[in-house]
């Protein structure tokens, strides 16, 4: 159980305040979630290079490890940024297995929050508060995010456990509710190829939809999808490298408030997560219709 | 006019404070019965547990359970609820200009429940003697095993109105998207026109008339189980 | 064949047994499921399967009498301004008007009131007797919201959130029209003599994150006086646990199986739900996690019968324990002294389970006001007053012996299980061994 949060800026001039306003929408939704908190950015792109966000449980001593690594093999093709427990590695798209490849061999500890030509993800335990002031959120730009508190309910408060969960390039989601059916899809994917870090359920959608998207279909249409296979309840907020979509359940028990305005979409778990957001004294708000995928693209 | 600025002072001292008030008007001493909340934010359980005929007016948009178990007050919103406004309300009222989120006016015994705007899913969900008046549309579910009170939809109904209703009443001035298990629609006859008529002008609406409605109620079907109404449940 | 030929004994099948095959006949004819009271019937692991060490060379036990071993126990310090403090570490379970006689309220109001403990109210709100008998009153607080108001909510001791219990986790109240007499109808507000339908969710919070803001209105209404309490059945008893201290409880309730119901489907009892004694240390081990064991108080509730199951719950980590079948036992319920009337309704006394027919000979499961009259609320709550008396002095008994001078001094060490599933479930080890199972990583 938990807090989500999505904000999609329509008007570019915004994308330097994408920190400051998503950090503004995560603080509020701490009670909900006050185990840990985690958000993606899309940040800028370079359409030659691939982002890498890693998080390492030994920082101090893995992260300047990794750095002479780099060094001495890729230092023309790969820039690393470190930030507390994470660093985002920048790797020119040819030199992205090797890396990839070095990254498996010798520092198997590292773990892989996200991959894309955008995004970075963020997540660790603790206050969501905390979590924002660690990673100096606030700094962030990009054109769009999403964001999560969390309560666990049926698994360990890790950090792999904690969402933004990203399964394929770019792709990211978050979860408000609880699957009951996601052990036997686990292991249904699994026979498909798909490996599973966690026994999270949220896990087992985000992994769902980058499947489907894998197999060809588009973001909508896998959304459209999970509705039939996907039980249980639920509110996600998922997002691409262009785009950010919502979707309840059927029953449509867990909470959901959209905004919009001439600036931006933004998503929330309750209206306190809004509050704050320039013009929200304006902007249509509204509940979205269980079972409705909502979509909106760059 | 007492002034209560919740950024300023907490939530247990405004609720603490409306209840000490009600507890003076009890007593019959001097108490301070018209309130102004400002800059709520989104707050949660606010004005809630009122015992007394206090006036709370709240200038901004509120969290969850906005005037929950309302006895006897006025309560007014200028802006928009979270879900559960007036839920288990007794009595009073509570009027919003803004819309509401879902499960307005849940498990309401009595008193008034106007929201201006736009209601969402389950509005009406289990009430037990409420009136709920929305100007606008309500969602899915609503009045989902709404026992005794009334429902009254100027705009539109979402799926599965009145499932498993008992014997609230459910007028619908628009569309309804889908009606629930044992909820059917039910002729209008005078008596039900002058009992509606009588629910619009406590919520201060004049601009449309009883006669626009449809009523909706149970079919009494599921009040004994049968096997053969097996797929209802 | 010749009758000189042996033939085998007839041989009846364990799995197509009596009871099974009578079920199915029962179901074919009448096409509806099987509805009953009481809590699961079938032999599980449990209690019975734990025996205390008691003291020996290396322990030493206290004398009665001038050896104090201490009962009392307090509920909801946590965050309420008037935690309850009881005299016994016994409570008597929600149980409502409606699926009880009035006089049979009255008998457990005035049974608990004597021996210093609380009772709850269940399903169809809180009457004027019961909070009058009662010194100490616990308000349930239901899906279906029947009789809820804040004048009760006020007039209580405590708020008990009931998000299931035991005999049937995930599933809501039932009342038959039989039962649903005019003043039940009134206080339900429903139409007399119909059959209730009850909600499974309560109806406007959905999960935990939810729950904390509902607690927080709860506590904004009762102005934080009142301790609150989370009642859970035996589903996820670790999961439920962390969550109801996130949600901000201050005392868990945690009901097995093995706990009764007014009336809900067979099927929903035996085979929903797990057993008492699988439940209570994956709850202790999170508020142990937690850094809440004995902060946030731990009801163990689900076939709770003497004052030996009282002191093995609380060694393997409860604060109290509740009781709902076994009260009823004290005062009257499946007496042999209506044995005729049991066997005229097709059953025996001890096991008379069609209490949602509203015919309890005893008077107890009913509102025919001629068979609830056959009750003495005096008389029975004296009854009850006995029953708790004798548990509360078995479990010191036992206390003693473990040279404990406070019932909540007993510890899992105190136990040893006699059976390879109770040492797993209570995590002690075999009589006569090191071995504890299923203790992957010792």
């Amino acid at each position: 159980m938990c807090g989500i949060v999505g904000l999609f800026l329509k008007n570019a001039e915004l994308q330097s305040q994408l920190g400051v306003h998503l950090e503004s929408m995560l603080i509020p939704m701490s009670d909900r979630g006050p185990d840990s908190a985690g958000i993606a950015v899309y940040g800028p792109a370079d359409t030659d290079k691939l982002k890498l966000t890693v998080q390492s449980g030994a920082a101090e001593t893995e992260f300047p490890e990794l750095q002479r690594a780099i060094q001495t093999r890729f230092s023309q093709a790969v820039d690393l940024k470190i930030i507390e427990t994470h660093a985002v590695l920048q790797i020119d798209k040819a030199a992205t297995e090797a890396v990839g490849e070095m990254i498996h061999r010798e520092f198997p500890g590292l773990r892989i929050m996200s991959r894309g030509e955008s995004v970075e993800i963020f997540k660790e335990v603790g206050p969501p508060a905390e979590v924002a002031r660690r990673f100096n959120i606030a700094q962030m730009s990009g054109t769009h995010g999403i964001g999560h508190t969390r309560m666990a309910t049926e698994s360990a408060v890790t950090t792999r456990g904690a969402h933004p969960f990203s399964t394929g390039p770019d792709q990211c989601l978050v979860h408000n509710g609880s699957l009951s059916n996601h052990n036997n899809l686990r292991r249904e994917l699994q026979r498909q190829g798909v490996d599973f870090e966690t026994e999270n359920d949220t896990e087992v959608a985000a992994a769902y939809l980058s499947y489907h998207i894998d197999c060809g279909l588009a973001l909508g249409e896998a959304l459209e999808g999970a509705l039939n296979d996907l039980d249980g309840f639920y509110t996600f907020v998922v997002s691409t490298r262009t785009g950010f979509g919502v979707l309840r359940d059927p029953i449509a028990c867990k909470p959901a408030v959209l905004a919009e305005t001439e600036d931006y979409v933004a998503f929330g778990s309750e209206y306190r997560a809004l509050v704050a957001l320039p013009g929200i004294e304006k902007a249509r708000v509204w509940e979205p219709e269980p079972a409705t995928v909502y979509f909106w693209e760059h | 006019m007492a002034l209560f600025d919740l950024q300023e002072r907490s939530l247990r001292e405004l609720n603490a404070e409306l209840h000490r008030q009600a507890a003076l008007l009890q007593q019959g001493a001097d108490a301070d019965t018209e309130w102004e909340v400002t800059n709520p934010r989104g707050s949660h359980a606010v004005a809630v547990g009122i015992d007394g005929a206090l006036t709370v007016n709240v200038r901004g948009s509120v969290g969850y359970y906005c005037g929950g178990m309302n006895q006897s007050g006025q309560i007014h919103v200028e802006g928009s609820v979270g879900p559960g406004v007036g839920e288990n309300m007794m009595s009073g009222s509570i009027r919003v200009t803004g819309d509401a989120s879902q499960y307005a006016g849940a498990t309401g015994r009595g008193g008034q429940l106007v929201i201006e705007g736009n209601a969402s899913s389950r509005c009406g969900i289990s009430i037990k003697g409420i009136d709920i008046v929305v100007r606008g549309d309500v969602g899915h579910m609503s009045a989902f095993m709404a026992q005794s009170g009334n429902l009254v939809v100027l705009g539109n109904a979402g799926d599965a109105l009145g499932d498993s209703i008992y014997e609230a009443k459910l007028f619908v001035r628009g569309e309804v998207q889908s009606l629930g298990a044992d909820c059917v629609k039910k002729e209008m006859r005078e008596q039900h026109l002058k009992h509606l008529t009588g629910l619009l002008e406590r919520a201060q609406i004049s601009d449309v008339r009883a006669e626009e409605f449809t009523r909706y109620g149970s079919a009494r079907q599921l009040y004994h189980f049968d096997v053969d109404h097996a797929d209802a449940y | 064949m010749s009758s000189t030929n042996p033939s085998t004994t007839p041989r009846k099948s364990a799995k197509f047994d009596d009871y099974t095959l009578s079920e199915i006949r029962r179901a074919a004819a009448t096409g509806l499921y099987d509805i009953r009271g009481a809590g699961a019937k079938r032999k599980v692991p449990g209690l019975d399967d734990l025996l205390f060490l008691g003291a020996s060379m290396s322990r030493y036990p206290l004398e009665g009498y001038r050896e104090k071993c201490g009962t009392g126990v307090v509920l909801g310090s946590r965050f309420a301004q008037k935690p309850l403090e009881l005299k016994i570490p016994i409570t008597i379970a929600g149980m409502s008007f409606g699926s009880l006689s009035g006089n049979a309220k009255e008998a457990l109001g005035r049974g608990a009131t004597l021996a210093g403990t609380s009772t709850t109210t269940g399903d169809g709100g809180m009457t004027p007797e019961e909070r009058g008998h009662s010194q100490l009153l616990v308000y349930q607080y239901l899906p279906s919201r029947y009789g809820m108001n804040p004048d009760d909510l006020r007039k209580a001791d405590a708020i008990e959130i009931v998000v299931g219990q035991g005999a049937k986790p995930g599933g809501g109240g039932m009342l038959l029209g039989q039962k649903i007499s005019p003043r039940v109808a009134e206080m339900r507000t429903l139409p007399e003599g119909i059959d209730q339908r009850s909600a499974c969710r309560h109806p406007d919070w959905t999960g935990p994150d939810d729950l904390a803001i509902k607690i927080l209105e709860l506590r904004e209404i009762t102005d934080w006086q009142k301790p609150i309490y989370i009642k859970v059945g035996g589903a996820r008893p670790y999961y439920d646990t962390a969550l109801a201290v996130k949600a901000g409880a201050d005392v868990v309730v945690l009901d097995g199986m093995e706990g009764g119901t007014a009336a809900t489907q067979e099927v929903f009892i035996e085979h929903v739900g797990q057993p008492t004694l699988a439940c209570i240390r994956p709850a202790v081990d999170a508020l142990q996690e937690l850094g809440m064991h004995r902060k946030v108080q731990l009801i163990l509730s689900g076939g709770i019968r003497n004052g030996a199951d009282v002191a093995k719950a609380l060694a393997l980590g409860a604060d109290a324990v509740s009781i709902g079948t076994a009260a009823l036992v004290a005062i009257g319920d499946n007496d042999p002294r209506w044995e005729a009337e049991y066997q005229a309704l097709g059953s025996t006394a001890g096991a008379y389970d069609d209490w949602h027919e509203g015919n309890d000979p005893a008077g107890i499961s009913t509102q025919d006001p001629e068979r609830a009259a056959r009750l003495d609320p005096v008389a029975a709550g004296r009854r009850l007053a006995n029953y708790l008396k004798v548990m509360t002095l078995e479990a010191q008994t036992i206390a003693r012996a473990c040279g404990k001078s406070h019932v909540h001094h007993l510890e899992p060490e105190d136990l040893v299980a006699l059976s390879v599933e109770s040492a797993a479930m209570a995590r002690v080890p075999l009589a006569g061994t090191d071995w504890v199972p299923g203790r992957g990583d010792q």
